[in-house]
C-alpha cells in the first residue's frame, strides 16, 4: 500500500487543490471513471453541490438530444462535455436557460414581429421576420454564448442559483441582420442612451418582473451584435430563441435575449430588477469593459466574459498505459480579444508547453487546441491547460469569489494515473 | 403584453406540456412543513430546491424565501415565511 509511487501520488494529489478532493486509490479512480451526470470534480474542478449532482440527470426536451436537466420550469438544460469535443456546438446539444417559465409555445414564424421605437427613436416601426431578411443586409458571426453563471455550482462556497457545472455554453455561426441597421431605419436620436430588449417569454405570475436587458447604445450599435434567426445553417431551435434572438459576440448570455419581440432605444438607464440588482458584480474586481451608464457605487453590471479553457479530452482518476501519450485536447475562448495560446502543463504547473491551436473560427469562437504529451514512467500526473488572450488576459489558479458565482475561469487540476 | 403573457403561461401550466410531464416525478422530502413549501410550485419547479443544497443554514433559506416574495412577488404569505425556511432548513440546509 505505500508503494512509491503511491506516495508520489499522494504528494501530487495534495498540490491539485480541487482534483485532490477525489478520494485516492484504484478503486477511487475507477469511481471517478464512473463519474455521475455532470460532476464536475472528474473535470479536475471543485464539484458541484451535493443536492445538485443527485438531482440533475440526462433528459430529452423536444428537439433535443439528453442534456443534463438542472431545472423542468423555467428550462435550465447543460450541454455535456462531450459536445464540446468539436468548436461548433450543434443545435440540437446547445444549452438552454431560461429566468422564467411563462415561454409561448409553439412560437409561429408567421404570427412573430419585432417592434422598433422607444423615447429616442424617431419612429415607432415593426418588422415581421419576412420583411427583416428582405429589408436588410445578412451578416453572421462565429460566437460563443455563455451564460454568466456558467460553473456557479463550482464557487466554494457554494452561492445560490442555478447550480451549473461547465456545460451552460456554446459556440455556434449565427446568421441574421445587424441590430444597428434595424435601429438606423427607426432613426437614432442624438441623446440616446441604451438599447432595451424585450422577449416573448415572460413571468408564471404578473407580480414577477419580466426578463428585460439592456445594452449601452454604442455597444447595440457596433458591426457584430446581430438580430439572429439561424444557428449553423438552421432556423433557431425553440429553445435557443425562435424565431429571432440577439447575438452579442464578446458579451455573457444573459444579454442575448431569447425570443426577441421589441428593442427600444432610451435616453435613461432601464432600472427594472434584471438590469439594477441582478447579473451585477462587486466593482474593480474584474478587469472587463464598463456599462457607464448603469454604475452603482458598490456594483456595475457584468459585461464580457473572461479568458477561459474547458479540457475534454481526460477525466480525473483515468489511466493511461505507460508509453501512450497523454492526449490534452480542449476548447478556449474569450470576450472577442481571440486566443494567443494555450498552455498544458503535465507536472502540477511546474513547467508549461505551447498546445497547437486548432483553426481559428474568428475571434468571438472556440478555438480548439491540443497536445499530446509522451510518458516513459508510470506514477500519477496532474495536467492543467490555460489559455492565454491576445490582451494578455490568462486564466486564474484561485477563484475571484463573487455573490452572484459569475466569471468562473480557475485552471483545471487533472489528475491522471499513468500504470 | 403581459396579460398575454399570464394567459399563456397560465394554459402552458394547465395543459401539462409533455416537457413538464418529468417535472411531477420531483418530489420534495416529507416532513413538517413540506405543504407549505410546495406552494414554490406556482412559479417554479421544485427541483430549484434539492439543486441548491445542502449549503444554505436557516437564515440563507430565509433569504430566498424573502426574495421570492419581495423581488419576484411570490404568492406566499409573511406568516408562512419562518415555518418554510425551517422546512427547507432542515430537510435541504447545511449539515
Amino acid at each position: 500500500m505505500s508503494s512509491g509511487p503511491d506516495r508520489t501520488r499522494r504528494k501530487l494529489l495534495q498540490g491539485a487543490g480541487a482534483a485532490g478532493a477525489l478520494a485516492m486509490g484504484t478503486a477511487a479512480a475507477g469511481r471517478a471513471l464512473a463519474a455521475p451526470v455532470g460532476d464536475t470534480a472528474s473535470l479536475g474542478l471543485a464539484q458541484i453541490p451535493e443536492g445538485t449532482l443527485a438531482e440533475q440527470m440526462l433528459y430529452a426536451l423536444p428537439g433535443k438530444v439528453p442534456l443534463i436537466k438542472k431545472t423542468f420550469r423555467p428550462p435550465n438544460f447543460e450541454t455535456p462535455v462531450e459536445y464540446f469535443r468539436t468548436a461548433i456546438t450543434p443545435n440540437k446539444a446547445f444549452f438552454v436557460r431560461y429566468h422564467l417559465a411563462g415561454i409561448p409555445q409553439p412560437i409561429r414564424a408567421a404570427d412573430w414581429s419585432l417592434s422598433v421605437g422607444g423615447d429616442s427613436a424617431e419612429r415607432e416601426m415593426k418588422f415581421s421576420l419576412a420583411q427583416l431578411k428582405k429589408d436588410f443586409k445578412a451578416a453572421e458571426v462565429m460566437a460563443v454564448c455563455q451564460c454568466s453563471g456558467n460553473r456557479r455550482g463550482l464557487f466554494e462556497p457554494h452561492v445560490a442559483g442555478v447550480e451549473w457545472g461547465v456545460g451552460a455554453m456554446g459556440n455556434a455561426l449565427w446568421r441574421g441582420v445587424r441590430l444597428k441597421d434595424v435601429l438606423a431605419k427607426a432613426g437614432v436620436k442624438p441623446g440616446a442612451l441604451e438599447v432595451v430588449m424585450d422577449g416573448a417569454d415572460g413571468p408564471a405570475i404578473p407580480k414577477t418582473p419580466d426578463f428585460v436587458k439592456s445594452l449601452p447604445v454604442e455597444m447595440a450599435m457596433s458591426d457584430d451584435v446581430l438580430i439572429a434567426f439561424e444557428m449553423n445553417g438552421q432556423p433557431l431551435p425553440h429553445w435557443n430563441g425562435f424565431p429571432a434572438r440577439l447575438i452579442v459576440p464578446g458579451w455573457t448570455g444573459t444579454y442575448w435575449v431569447k425570443h426577441l419581440a421589441s428593442v427600444r432605444v432610451m435616453s435613461q438607464p432601464e432600472k427594472n430588477f434584471w438590469m439594477s440588482t441582478a447579473y451585477r458584480l462587486p466593482r474593480g474586481k474584474f478587469d472587463t469593459p464598463t456599462f457607464k451608464s448603469q454604475l452603482y457605487s458598490a456594483n456595475e453590471p457584468i459585461t464580457a466574459m473572461v479568458v477561459n479553457s474547458l479540457v475534454t479530452s481526460l477525466r480525473s482518476g483515468q489511466q493511461i498505459a505507460r508509453g501512450k501519450p497523454i492526449e490534452v485536447r480542449g476548447v478556449a475562448w474569450d470576450r472577442g480579444n481571440g486566443i494567443a495560446k494555450v498552455e498544458v502543463s503535465t507536472d502540477t504547473g511546474s513547467s508549461w508547453k505551447p498546445a497547437k491551436l486548432g483553426k481559428d473560427h474568428g475571434r468571438y469562437g472556440f478555438r480548439e487546441f491540443s497536445l499530446s504529451e509522451p510518458t516513459s514512467e508510470s506514477g500519477a500526473r496532474v495536467v492543467m491547460a490555460r489559455a492565454t488572450s491576445k490582451s494578455g488576459e490568462t486564466q486564474v489558479n484561485e477563484l475571484i469569489w463573487n455573490p452572484a458565482g459569475y466569471h468562473h475561469n480557475v485552471i483545471q487540476k487533472i489528475y491522471v494515473e499513468v500504470v | 403584453m403581459r396579460t398575454l403573457r399570464f394567459t399563456l403561461s397560465l394554459a402552458l401550466l394547465l395543459s401539462a406540456a409533455p416537457t413538464m410531464a418529468q417535472e411531477s416525478k420531483v418530489v420534495l422530502k416529507d416532513a413538517p412543513g413540506r405543504d407549505k413549501a410546495q406552494v414554490c410550485v406556482a412559479c417554479h419547479s421544485l427541483d430549484y430546491i434539492p439543486m441548491n443544497s445542502r449549503f444554505m443554514d436557516k437564515a440563507g433559506w430565509t433569504a430566498s424565501v424573502n426574495k421570492m416574495i419581495n423581488v419576484f412577488g411570490a404568492p406566499i404569505a409573511k406568516e408562512d415565511v419562518d415555518a418554510i425556511a425551517s422546512y427547507l432548513a432542515q430537510n435541504y440546509g447545511k449539515k
